[in-house]
């Protein structure tokens, strides 16, 4: 089982959201968060005095998949995020050791 | 530091240039009943004027409530802008066209910047100048700021500026002058009726929800209103309390808006007033059992929108009417406002906060029930029972009707071209990753909320 994460802009999530679920994804979590990597920010004014705004707003999404489909969900994503401007994002695939369904108990990939 | 002496010399001028100037305001002679009352008038229409102000404050609220985080500095850019431009705009040309000296029926003209009076803060028997100026003022602000909120999310600030500088300096101004002012509505009757509106819900709030509709119109829907197959989607609003504060302070203000549509200092203030209170109370009443029934749950958003449809449905009838009748126009406003509000979404026009079912839709509802209830002489019908209930026939509620269709005539047309032009020259809406990213950083260079102490400015 792997664990993707994908940090996209936040106006992209229901297009990847739609997306996952045409593939067959069943859940997902979503955490608002602010970042950057070659994007860099831009300088505004607040009474008179400059500042920079470095950290930009987006959305981290984190899917537990299967090892199978990760390279059918890192398309879906990478399809769906793209709006091929600076800023578009990444995605990141690691390891998830053990996983499990609270209401059942089921573990492993039957958890998925 | 003053010295003593110099203390009492600057005492004795000040009350010598009392005594000297104790003439103009009548103690020389003797102050009688009637001048107290002339006092007391403009007094009470001034204090009602600094209420209807404070509805600015309402306003943004409501419309900040019910829109995104993302947007909040521009909703209350806008509403600043509207307010300082408008009044502006009202003092150059407004007020002159709407009640100058000169003009004809069709405009009136003269006192532009207020000039041409000999002094214009004197009372003179009546109402001076200055507040008529100063009440008709906050009422063009009030006509103005209404469009914003259909508006919301994805207007260009300068596009709005233009607006708001072309509402108050001429659209509005002309209703008024063909209204209260005196001109060509005015000068109408079909038999013993002739067009009666107390504080406003044609000449103010629909003519505001009517620009709102245009607004709405030629700017389309915010991005993602509507799914792929055409169904609206909720974009909830991100502060309910803001929204319902907004709503008890438009109330609150609309006990200057209506009382203070009297014009002077006398007991019928007090029944426009409690007609007033009673119609907004009915109105959120019935708001809240409608969408309760539609919807299942009682929409509290929708609620403060049904207390705002029944105060807009009685500024018209206010002087006219009975308490119970005042009930029923505000509940009858309260079920017609759900209903609008579905129908704007389902032709597709995205009304992020109801102003144009409110202000334009129970406006109409407002006017034309006049021609149903109207029981007493409100100063504007000059006759009793002139409501069809009250056996005064059909020709006041032709007479409103009529009255309505040329004000909805003439603002369409003129906001139209208005629109058209500002969509064609500077545009109107702006980007799309603007609408997306959100237009507080990118129109203003301000973040709404900045409590991020992690990432903020850094």
């Amino acid at each position: 089982m792997k664990l993707i994460t994908a940090i996209i802009k936040p106006f992209k999530l229901d297009e990847v959201k739609d997306a996952l679920k045409a593939i067959g994804v069943t859940g997902m979590t979503v955490t608002e968060v602010r970042g950057f990597g070659r994007q860099g920010g831009h300088t505004e004014t607040y009474r008179g005095a400059e500042y920079k705004i470095d950290f930009v707003p987006k959305v981290s999404l984190d899917v537990v998949v299967d090892d199978a489909v990760v390279g059918d969900v890192i398309d879906a994503i990478a399809s769906a995020a793209s709006s091929e401007k600076i800023g578009d994002g990444k995605i990141w695939v690691t390891d998830v050791e053990r996983l499990v369904r609270i209401r059942t108990g089921e573990e492993g990939p039957q958890a998925v | 530091m003053k010295s003593r002496a110099l203390r009492i010399i600057s005492g004795l001028g000040g009350t010598a240039a009392l005594v000297a100037l104790t003439p103009s305001i009548g103690f020389a002679q003797e102050l009688t009943p009637d001048d107290v009352q002339v006092v007391l008038n403009n007094l009470w229409v001034f204090i009602a004027g600094i209420l209807v102000f404070f509805m600015q404050a309402g306003f943004a609220l409501v419309e900040a409530g019910l829109t995104r985080a993302k947007n909040v500095v521009n909703i209350f850019a806008k509403n600043m802008a509207d307010a300082i431009v408008g009044i502006l705009a009202f003092f150059a040309t407004g007020y002159a066209f709407a009640f100058g000296s000169g003009g004809s029926k069709w405009l009136g003209s003269d006192n532009f910047f207020l000039g041409g009076f000999d002094d214009y803060s004197a009372f003179d028997g009546g109402l001076s100048p200055a507040t008529t100026f100063f009440f008709q003022a906050v009422f063009a602000a009030t006509a103005v700021t209404i469009a914003s909120g259909a508006m919301a999310e994805r207007t260009k600030f300068t596009a709005y500026l233009v607006f708001s500088v072309v509402m108050c300096a001429f659209i509005y101004p002309v209703v008024v002058h063909w209204t209260w002012g005196g001109g060509l509505i005015a000068q109408m009757s079909i038999g013993d009726a002739v067009y009666s509106d107390f504080a406003g819900s044609g000449i103010v709030h629909m003519v505001g929800g009517i620009a709102a509709l245009m607004g709405a119109m030629f700017l389309g829907p915010r991005i993602g209103k509507y799914a792929a197959d055409g169904t609206p989607r909720a974009i909830p609003g991100h502060n309910i309390p803001f929204a319902i504060l907004g709503v008890f302070i438009l109330w609150m203000g609309w006990f200057g808006f209506n009382p203070g549509s009297e014009l002077a200092a006398d007991q019928y203030v007090m029944s426009v007033a409690v007609n007033t209170m009673i119609a907004a109370a009915a109105g959120g009443l019935f708001s809240a059992i409608t969408i309760w029934f539609k919807a299942g749950k009682p929409d509290v958003a929708m609620v403060g929108n049904g207390a705002l449809a029944g105060l807009v449905a009685i500024t018209a009838p206010c002087g006219t009417v009975d308490p119970l009748p005042a009930a029923l126009i505000g509940g009858i406003g309260g079920i017609i406002v759900v209903y609008s509000v579905y129908f704007f979404d389902k032709i597709k026009i995205d009304d992020p906060v109801g102003a144009i079912s409110v202000h334009g839709v129970c406006g109409i509802w407002g006017t034309l029930s006049i021609g149903l209830f109207a029981k007493y002489d409100d100063a504007f019908l000059g006759r009793e029972d002139a409501g069809l209930f009250y056996g005064g026939g059909i020709d006041q509620l032709l007479m409103q009707a009529v009255m309505l269709l040329i004000i909805i005539a003439w603002v369409t047309i003129t906001t139209a071209i208005l629109f058209s032009v500002i969509k064609a020259t500077i545009g109107l809406r702006v980007s799309a990753e603007e609408e997306i990213e959100g237009l507080d950083v990118l129109e203003h260079g301000l973040a709404g909320y900045s409590g991020d102490s992690v990432t903020a400015g850094s």
